[in-house]
This record gives structure tokens, sequence and C-alpha cells, in this order.
């Protein structure tokens, strides 16, 4: 029996609800185009051909929603990814993270962690990551441990190495990894001003005052509305002047928050609290 | 075949095509009429590069084409291009999505990523277009499309630059209009959005 794209949508909103009550992971506001898909691949995964069958298991199979949740938070990130904004940051905003004499930077929604080692990277060729210590943020415990673990396949380090130099860097990434057995560790010195946290940006509320906030490539996957929460959670977190990256895709222009902020580098999406606001 | 008629028949035209695609795309997009119904093209292109698409094809186009946005309307008199590493997905609304997961097919954006999101969408009343290409991207969307009802149209594989992305669709699926770049720009002559009046 085939389901109609109607009651696939029934299905899916049942099962995001499931999810909210017994888990507390909180999907209702994710875009659909993209939960279908994921969806689809986890019902491929649960042997599953319905997406009612789906939610019965994780409803009664507690051990079945790790599984689920690696399926709707899929990660998927490169180290210094789109060179033109960690090149932007170096010039544009790094010059007014030095005033600070500490700085606290969130990257939300923080994935396997290869952003955060950018970040910490970058910091530390700019002499600033001593005094600063950066916030990563995801939803998934299982994705946070890999975050946090710093081991990625070595096959990738040519690619992060050539966005390493497009950004500007000035050391060689091969600096910052050891690599063995076909694997990069990163250098556990980056990670000792990291803390890994959970954190919904559906669900939780700020938990820090920063002077930068990176977000890429998560609100596309979040409703209107719940885009204007997670903004409005940068914009409390964010010091007057803190700056707010997005993704390359990624705007401010639809939001009720767009007048709190003023472009710093429109191309690459870097925007800077208003000093009221 | 010649005189294929969509008019009144779908409310959307997805087209997917890679290598040799600039080409063939010149030949049928500058056949849309002004007030075509919504055109939403998946190119395969270098994913750290800045498309040109919409420059390269407005002047030469009746309807306005631009690079797709995040949650923009999907409105008639418009072809939406994939921005490079990205896919491209039809939302409810309808209105476009874009994504960042995982390569699908080697390919970000895949054409199978939106000819999926597409039948979600518009069901039967979607046609789907797979042009020359050298990979297999698109042939498991096409067979969808063609399995949920709508219509499918592959470019005639013996004109093909590169004949591999129709031919794995036509492996799939024989429930294709099979056409050449000629008559599949007379078929787009018939998208006017208004339907038959």
């Amino acid at each position: 029996m085939d389901t109609t794209a109607a009651e696939f949508d029934i299905e899916l909103r049942l099962l995001l609800d499931a999810i909210y009550q017994r888990y507390h992971y909180d999907f209702r506001g994710y875009a659909h185009a993209s939960l279908r898909r994921r969806l689809r691949s986890a019902m491929q995964h649960f042997s599953c051909g319905t997406l009612s069958h789906l939610q019965s298991r994780v409803l009664h199979e507690p051990e079945a929603f790790p599984a689920l949740l690696n399926f709707l938070t899929v990660p998927v990130s490169e180290m210094f990814r789109d060179p033109g904004y960690f090149k932007s940051l170096r010039e544009q905003v790094v010059p007014m993270l030095r005033t600070y004499p500490s700085l606290k930077i969130w990257v939300a929604g923080c994935s396997t962690g290869e952003e955060v080692y950018s970040f910490a990277i970058l910091l530390k060729e700019e002499g600033l990551l001593e005094r600063s210590l950066i916030y990563a943020t995801d939803i998934n415990p299982v994705i946070l441990h890999q975050a946090e673990a710093g081991v990625y396949d070595v096959d990738r380090m040519a690619s992060f190495t050539e966005n390493h130099r497009r950004s500007g860097g000035a050391s060689s990434l091969s600096d910052y990894y050891a690599a063995a057995y076909g694997r990069a560790l990163i250098d556990p010195a980056l990670k000792k001003h990291v803390v890994f946290s959970d954190h919904s940006l559906a669900t939780d509320n700020v938990f820090a005052e920063v002077q930068l906030v990176s977000c890429r490539n998560v609100l596309i996957y979040f409703d209107r509305d719940l885009q204007d929460r997670a903004i409005g959670l940068f914009r409390e977190a964010l010091c007057r002047g803190g700056f707010l990256g997005l993704g390359s895709r990624e705007s401010l222009r639809f939001s009720g928050h767009s007048g709190a902020f003023v472009d710093v580098a429109r191309e690459d999406r870097i925007y800077q609290k208003r000093e009221a606001a | 075949m010649t005189g294929t008629t969509l008019l009144g028949r779908v409310d959307a035209v997805v087209i997917g095509t890679s290598a040799g695609g600039v080409e063939a795309l010149g030949e049928i997009l500058p056949a849309l009429p002004a007030v075509c119904v919504p055109i939403v093209v998946v190119l395969h292109l270098p994913r750290d590069q800045r498309s040109l698409l919409p420059e390269i094809f407005q002047s030469r186009c009746a309807a306005a084409v631009c690079e797709a946005e995040d949650k923009q309307p999907l409105e008639a008199g418009k072809v939406y291009f994939a921005p490079p590493n990205y896919h491209l997905l039809i939302d409810d609304g309808p209105q476009l999505a874009l994504s960042a997961d995982d390569l699908v097919n080697f390919s970000r954006p895949s054409i199978d990523v939106l000819f999926e999101s597409a039948i979600d969408v518009y069901g039967e009343r979607l046609a789907a277009i797979l042009l020359t290409g050298a990979n297999q991207d698109g042939a498991a969307g096409l067979a969808a499309v063609a399995g949920a009802g709508g219509i499918a149209i592959v470019q005639d594989p013996a004109e093909a630059q590169v004949s591999t992305m129709v031919e794995s669709a036509l492996a799939r699926t024989s429930d294709v209009l099979v056409l050449r770049l000629a008559a599949i720009a007379q078929v787009m002559q018939t998208l006017d959005a208004g339907g038959p009046s």
C-alpha cells in the first residue's frame, strides 16, 4: 500500500509530536522538505514501511531514539568551509575582538566540530586563543562526543588545508593535527579553550554573554518562526557591538530581528549587533 | 514525438543536467513564455565557485532568471537555479528550501534531491526533464516522478553531449518521453502558467 503525500505529512507531524513528548527534542519547527528526506532514510535503516511504524519503534524502544537522532541531525561540515567567511572574520572582526580583555565565542550547531577547531586555529594564528573560550553546542550528544574527540579522516585534510590557505591562514594546518593510521587527531592544546555542551536553539535559553556567534547552515533547516527564535537568542547572547556569522545562503533579511544588526561583510553574511539593540 | 503540450497539465517543472548542460539549457529555456509555471533547475557546478548561470541566461529568456534562495516562494514567470554547494528542495508553500546535507550521487546540488522533494509537493502535476550529463544523478528521481504520475522527459541520448545521465534514467523506467532538444523547446512553449484559456 502506497502512502500518499498527505498521509505522510500527517504521520510526520505525529512523529515529531511523539518525539517531543517522549524525549523533549523539538523538531516541530524544522522545515519539512529536508525532514522528509532524512526520515525516508531513517525508514530504510529501521526497515519501517511507514512513519507510523517508525513512531511506534521510537516510542517503545528507547535505544532506537539515538539512532533516529543521527538521521535527524545529519552532521556535515568542513574545516574553514567557505574560506571567504574566515578571511572576512580575520580582516574585519578580529581587529575589534582584539580590544576585549577576554573573548567568548559561541559556535551554535557545531556538529562534528570542524568549525570549532577552525575558530581555535584562527584565534591561535591571530594571537587571541589564550584569552578565548569557545562554546560549542549541538543537540545531539553522540555528535558532540565526536566533536570533542576531534578525530577526522586524514583523507579530508587536503581540502581542509586548501580551505585554510584560502582563508588567509598564516601557519600550516598540519601544525594543528597529528596524523596516524588514516586519522587526523586535532592538537589537544586547542581543545583546552573549548567547552562542548548540549544546547537546543528550539527549547533552551541563552547561557552566556559572547562577542561572536557563528551559526552556519543551521537556520536553513528551520521554519521562519524557529529561525526567529534562534536569531533572538543570538541577539540576547551578544554583547553590544558583538558579531554574528551565518551560512553563505542565510540572511537576517526576513527576520524580525534584522533591525538590531548592521552588515559587516554582506557577501560573507557577517553582521554586527547595534550598540543600542 | 512532436506536439506534446503541458498546458494546464503541470504546476511546476524541474530540470536536471550536468556535463554539456549550459548549452542544452540554452536551447530550451529561451523558449519559455514570460509567464511560465515555476521552473527549477539543478545544473552540476564546481562547489567552490560562484555561479554565473542567472547572468548567462537572463538576457536570453523572457522569464525572470534567478539563483534560488532559502524559503523563497515559487512564483510564475521565474526560473530558479540551485546555488553551488547546496541541495535545492521544494517545500510546502510551495517554496524553495536549501540543505547542506551530504553529497548525493557525488553531487551537491543533487538532481535526485530536487526531483524527489518536488514530488512531495506537486505529485502528478509535475514535469521533470533530464538532459545531457556524465553521471547517474537524476535517474532515480526521474523514475520516481514517472511513478508518481508526473511527466518524465529525457533528452534523446543520441543527441546528448554526454548520454550517461539519460541512459541511466532510461534503464530505470520506460515511462518517459524521449525528445530532442528542439522538441523539448516546443514543450517549453506550452508552459504558460495561466493554463488553457
